[in-house]
């Protein structure tokens, strides 16, 4: 909202020694926000004066321009009384036009110093200006042309310019729609300063004819959805009739763009009393207006030129045509005012805000009607604002004003309130006793009654936002204002601190910094050529992801399944930048898609156990993720001698460090995944107590393909595991390890295995068969060539054995590492090597 | 070896007499005195003192003596090994000293190499950010509470008294799922949350609720359609804005430092009423406006606030919906970004640095915030 200081000030007596800045604040401190203050004419400086154009010759450049050089009378302003001369390059004028002259010596907005200087093979002394050098915003082509009459050349165009007004712009809270009018922001500068107030549609009119009958016949169908419609009519209108600069240029300081004396009467009264007003070319219109639903499929023609086609929830205005109107939202072309209007029919309605909300977002279109329909305005002024438009159309378009006003409906009656007179307290903790409070309800508009605690409060009807106690707290409380509310820390009982899942996710973020990785965070919109670049198969789960109803990018409709669309970009991006190489990792929710709708349940209670539970199963299912990517460069190369890629290993080493790190048992296997290489991808899975597996994600090199399309380091290795699954296995409490001080028994074995036999299965054969004494079997030694026939592979294994509560005698040792060979032979089919 | 000669004639061993045992021990000191190196007194500890050294060998002639002469002979051996071997100790300190020191000195390296053999990890400030608040309140005596960001409808709005055709609708853009008649959305706030927390808790209830929310908003450099947020719930009988106030004070001093206070102006949201926009004393220039320059102050742009977010008193109709008692209990709430609260704190321009993934950006903040 902006509201021009000069018309605040018409309906408040503000002591003059209010400062602009002065009012904002109080303002803002009552709850109209300041956004923004705007002087016009910042920045402009020296002679600006009206001038008029005598002479203009055309004059065409060897660049292809064609320039004006004028003379131009400025009366007085420059000194000598001569004509002027000036280059002007715009073409929207002619002579004997008054315009806007700065003459040298003069600044406009930006530092722009003006002077007489050569241009063109003439000395332009001084500048014809538009509105846009004058910083009065970028409307129109060509220079400012005032209205004739504006005034005399020489005079000093501030005044006829209305420059030097103060606007301040407000950001209006949807509960405060009577603030989107200059009667509401003045409502609310005269509590602030507690200075008398003239409600502009309270004042007497200079329609005194305008007496009750019928000016129009109007029937309303749907009076729930129409309360209040108010007609009337004016004939004889004059539509040449200029809007007067006075009006235009307060227009045009509340953001509206000057159109045609009647739409401006409209818009200035609507900025005046909150009230949208709907002008008619009463000659347009055939025979009895009405209000009702639309039938569906219907269709109507808006202001924009927009064909709609109608709901039956939209309100819609007909005449024996059909709709000519979108009730409170836009009009219809058909009946649009004209250049050749002369009867213009005024409505002047009161809507309901539920289905002007609703309309305008069917319809898409945001209006300043609309925008005041949908928050609610005063229902009892459709007549006074019906009549403060005659009267303009009257007093500046020369009209008659036909006798009689159609008044169809009432007014709903304002709500009445009851409020305990000691709850400001109660919810503010500040002291506030009952008949601050009250004083206060009236100071807001309040009609209040009392009985001992008990208040009763009927609100004004500009107020239909306050319907419960708590919005009269409000009330009371930002007239006491909020500085006051005093600072108390609450006690609230003993809380039992991070949840586990809180403790251990930021122990993982930890440890994978620890280990070098640095944390992304991702957006999680994705689309199908993303799940096609890491080649998902279509029957895979990761496919099954929710979709967007209304996505940014058309691209990106969905909420992604994987966190690798995200974490791979952001290493393409960092390899992109020139990083050598990538070690990230993120953690984040994915989502599989519900096909099961939730309900949409009452407001007014608790919901039954039944109900929350099918409204929680609607809602996707979403685990949380880890991904971790590593590629390219992981040691630096050196003085110290090269450096190091990063590979599989480091991946599937990361993971099983995690794994390590939270006291988990995992378990590898090879496996064949999208996005990984088929030969080079570890399915990850948690062992449990009992011993059984349970699948936790994969680990291992990206698939080729995968890294050349992604633009990736080669041989870029990634993880995803589900980290909900992985967090869940992670033991209560570790249990005190107890361990063996006797010294410790090695025994080294190499076993010919087949070449596709999985180390991980010899090692647990050898763990299975070793007993009670191994302490622990590590693989050093993976081995093929000279020695080792062609389709075997030796693989070398450590073995430490170590007795509790003895030194190992001689041949234990060898013992348990022949029973380990066996065992690992009978399963694998190693064969010890010689 | 040659043991003990009982027939042997009972004549002088020349090898152990006096004269012959003194030059070997001189010999042996000179030797080791002489010995420049570790290596040098190693070849003179085996010539001297190894088992083929003159007094080694002079020793195993002491059998041959007489018993008589033994004593004598044993000493008079005994006397000069034992000076050869204390020697040989002083001699090695000696050189191991020198040695060391050589060594010390061979070693000297430049330190100001590089020595980033591998690169430095770092965790999200975005995470650390939202760590670090959880802190805030756990040590108040809070919990934190977590929720889905694909949420219900009738949770991310009706049952925060953001019915269906309410205007403040629109102050939330919103992704919806397909299709919507499911009424699911990515959630616009973390307020679901707090209302799962009320339907599956008993009050008192003090929970904070960090996490990612969602807007259609374009992305630029201070709109993204996905940015954090935390807010903060507290139910509990005789709650009252003074204790929104205290809370907010709290939290401000603890991010910001001693001293830095909030201010509420009358605002608007639906789950709240009264409402207040929150502003923070801005940190930098302590609501001075100006700073150390006497310029004016670029993180507030001269107000001395910072807009921090919003709060309130729980509107009862909240309470109803989510069966908390509006007779017994009254509650605050509040909301501010983690992603825009840390911009302003640690004078991130970009709010796009966040979401990149450049480590430069996010090694910057360390794994600590």
């Amino acid at each position: 909202m902006l509201a021009p200081v000069s018309w605040i000030r018409e309906y408040v007596e503000l002591p003059d020694d209010v400062t602009t800045d002065a009012l904002a604040a109080r303002l803002t401190a009552l709850g109209l926000k300041l956004e923004a203050i705007s002087r016009t004419g910042e920045g402009i400086t020296g002679p600006l004066v009206v001038g008029r154009v005598l002479t203009m010759e055309p004059e065409k450049q060897k660049n292809g321009k064609t320039i004006n050089w004028c003379t131009v009378d400025v009366g007085d302003a420059n000194g000598t009384g001569e004509p002027q001369g000036i280059v002007c390059g715009a073409h929207n004028f002619a002579p004997g036009d008054l315009v806007v002259v700065v003459l040298p010596g003069g600044v406009l907005p930006g530092g722009f110093a003006i002077s007489a200087r050569k241009t063109y093979g003439h000395v332009s002394a001084g500048m014809i200006c538009s509105a846009a050098e004058l910083g009065l915003g970028q409307d129109g082509d060509g220079i400012i042309v005032l209205p004739a009459g504006a005034g005399e050349p020489g005079d000093s165009a501030f005044g006829v310019l209305g420059l030097g007004e103060e606007v301040i712009e407000f950001e209006i809270n949807p509960d405060r729609a009577y603030a989107l009018s200059l009667r509401g922001v003045a409502r609310e500068a005269a509590l602030a300063f507690g200075a008398p107030y003239t409600d502009p549609v309270l004042r007497d009119l200079r329609t005194g004819e305008a007496a009750d009958g019928t000016a129009y016949p109007v029937e309303v169908d749907d009076a729930a959805g129409c309360p209040v419609f108010v007609a009337r009519l004016v004939s004889g209108f004059d539509p040449a009739a200029p809007t007067p600069a006075w009006m235009q240029r307060r227009l045009q300081l509340a953001g509206m763009r000057p159109i045609s004396l009647a739409v401006d009467v409209t818009n200035y009264v609507m900025l005046e009393t909150g009230r949208p007003i709907h002008a008619y070319d009463a000659d347009a219109v055939r025979g009895t207006l009405r209000v009702r639903r639309a039938t569906a499929g219907e269709r109507l023609t808006t202001l924009d030129d927009t064909e709609r086609v109608l709901s039956p929830e939209d309100l819609v205005v007909t005449d024996d045509s059909g709709p000519i109107g979108l009730g409170g939202v836009m009009g219809g072309a058909s009946t649009e005012i004209s250049a050749s209007t002369t009867r213009v029919l005024v409505e002047s309605a009161h809507w309901d805000a539920t289905t002007m909300f609703r309309t305008g977002r069917r319809h898409k279109i945001t209006s300043e009607a609309g925008k005041r329909n949908e928050r609610g305005v005063d229902p009892t002024i459709c007549a006074a604002a019906a009549d403060r438009v005659v009267e303009l159309l009257v007093e500046l378009g020369g009209a008659t004003a036909e006798p009689g006003t159609t008044y169809v409906g009432a007014p709903p009656a304002p709500a009445t309130i009851p409020m305990l007179a000691d709850l400001p307290a109660r919810v503010t903790g500040m002291a506030v006793d009952a008949d601050t409070t009250v004083a206060h309800l009236e100071a807001v508009g309040c009609a209040v009654s009392r009985d001992g605690d008990d208040l009763q409060a009927i609100v004004p009807p500009w107020r239909p936002d306050l319907s419960d106690p708590f919005d009269l707290v409000e009330e009371v409380a930002r007239i006491v204002g909020y500085d006051a509310v005093p600072s108390v820390l609450p006690t609230p009982t003993a809380g039992r601190g991070l949840t586990r899942s809180q403790v251990l996710r930021r122990r993982v973020g930890r440890v994978l910094a620890g280990a070098g990785l640095v944390e992304v965070v991702s957006f999680p919109f994705t689309g199908e050529a993303a799940l096609d670049a890491l080649e998902v198969p279509a029957d895979d789960e990761r496919r099954d992801a929710v979709r967007l109803a209304n996505p940014l990018a058309a691209t990106e409709p969905l909420y992604t399944t994987t966190l690798l669309t995200g974490t791979l970009g952001a290493a393409a991006r960092n390899t992109g930048r020139g990083a050598p190489g990538v070690a990230l990792f993120e953690t984040g929710a994915v989502a599989f898609a519900s096909d099961v709708a939730a309900p949409l349940l009452g407001v007014d209670r608790r919901p039954t156990t039944d109900e929350l539970e099918a409204l929680l199963a609607a809602v996707p299912r979403q685990p949380l993720h880890l991904a971790v990517v590593l590629g390219g460069v992981r040691e630096n190369a050196g003085w110290w001698g090269a450096g190091r890629a990063a590979d599989w290993v480091d991946v599937v080493g990361t993971v099983r460090d995690l794994a390590d790190e939270l006291g988990i048992e995992v378990r590898v296997a090879n496996d064949q995944r999208a996005p990984w290489h088929p030969g080079r991808c570890a399915r990850v899975d948690v062992v449990t107590a009992d011993g059984t597996l349970v699948p936790v994600g994969h680990a291992g090199e990206l698939h080729p393909r995968v890294v050349a399309r992604l633009g990736l380091p080669a041989r870029t290795g990634a993880a995803e595991l589900d980290l909900d699954v992985l967090l869940g296995a992670v033991p209560d409490a570790v249990r005190g390890p107890v361990f063996s001080t006797y010294p410790v028994a090695k025994e080294d074995v190499a076993l010919l295995v087949d070449a596709g036999v999985a180390a991980g299965d010899v090692e647990r054969a050898l763990r299975d068969g070793a007993g009670a004494l191994l302490e622990s079997v590590r693989l050093f030694d993976v081995y093929t060539g000279t020695g080792v026939p062609d389709g075997r592979k030796s693989l070398a294994f450590a073995l430490r054995f170590r007795a509790p509560d003895r030194t190992l005698a001689e041949g234990e040792a060898a013992a348990a590492r022949d029973a380990a060979v066996a065992v690992a032979a009978e399963r694998t089919g190693a064969v010890l090597r010689g | 070896m040659s043991g003990p000669n009982n027939s042997y004639d009972p004549v002088e061993v020349t090898p152990l007499k006096a004269e012959a045992v003194d030059a070997m021990r001189e010999a042996a000191v000179a030797a080791i005195a002489a010995a420049a190196d570790l290596g040098q007194l190693k070849q003179v500890r085996i010539e001297h003192t190894g088992d083929r050294s003159p007094l080694a060998l002079a020793n195993r002639e002491i059998g041959a003596l007489p018993p008589q002469a033994r004593k004598d002979a044993g000493q008079r051996i005994g006397r000069a090994r034992g000076e050869v071997a204390r020697a040989l100790a002083a001699r090695q300190e000696v050189l191991e000293a020198e040695h060391e020191e050589r060594m010390l000195v061979e070693e000297t390296v430049d330190v100001t190499v590089a020595t980033d053999r591998r690169p430095r990890g770092a965790r999200h400030p975005l995470t650390t950010g939202a760590e670090r608040v959880a802190d805030v309140f756990v040590a108040m005596g809070w919990e934190i509470a977590e929720g889905p960001v694909i949420e219900a409808e009738w949770l991310n709005f009706d049952a925060l008294n953001l019915g269906p055709d309410h205007p403040a609708r629109t102050m939330q853009d919103t992704f919806w799922t397909s299709p919507p008649e499911n009424h699911v959305v990515l959630r616009t706030h973390t307020s679901p949350v707090q209302a799962r927390s009320m339907l599956t808790r008993t009050p008192p209830i003090y929970i904070a609720c960090p996490g990612r929310v969602f807007r259609t908003d374009e992305y630029d450099a201070t709109h993204s359609p996905m940015f954090h947020q935390v807010e903060g719930l507290a139910i509990d009988e005789g709650i009252t804005m003074a204790h929104l106030k205290g809370t907010l004070d709290h939290f401000a001093a603890a991010m910001f430092g001693e001293g830095i206070t909030t201010r509420f102006r009358p605002s608007y949201f639906p789950f709240t009423e009264p409402s207040a926009e929150v502003d923070l004393v801005c940190f930098v220039c302590r609501g001075t406006a100006v700073d150390e320059a006497g310029d004016t102050c670029r993180t507030c742009r001269g107000e001395g606030w910072i807009e921090w977010g919003g709060c309130g008193v729980v509107n009862p109709r909240v309470l109803v919906a989510c069966g908390v008692d509006p007779e017994r209990y009254t509650g605050f709430a509040f909301g501010m970004g983690i992603d825009r609260t840390l911009m302003f704190r640690h004078g991130v321009e970009d709010l796009r640095g966040f979401f990149e993934g450049d480590v430069r950006f996010t090694t910057a903040f360390g794994t600590e915030i």
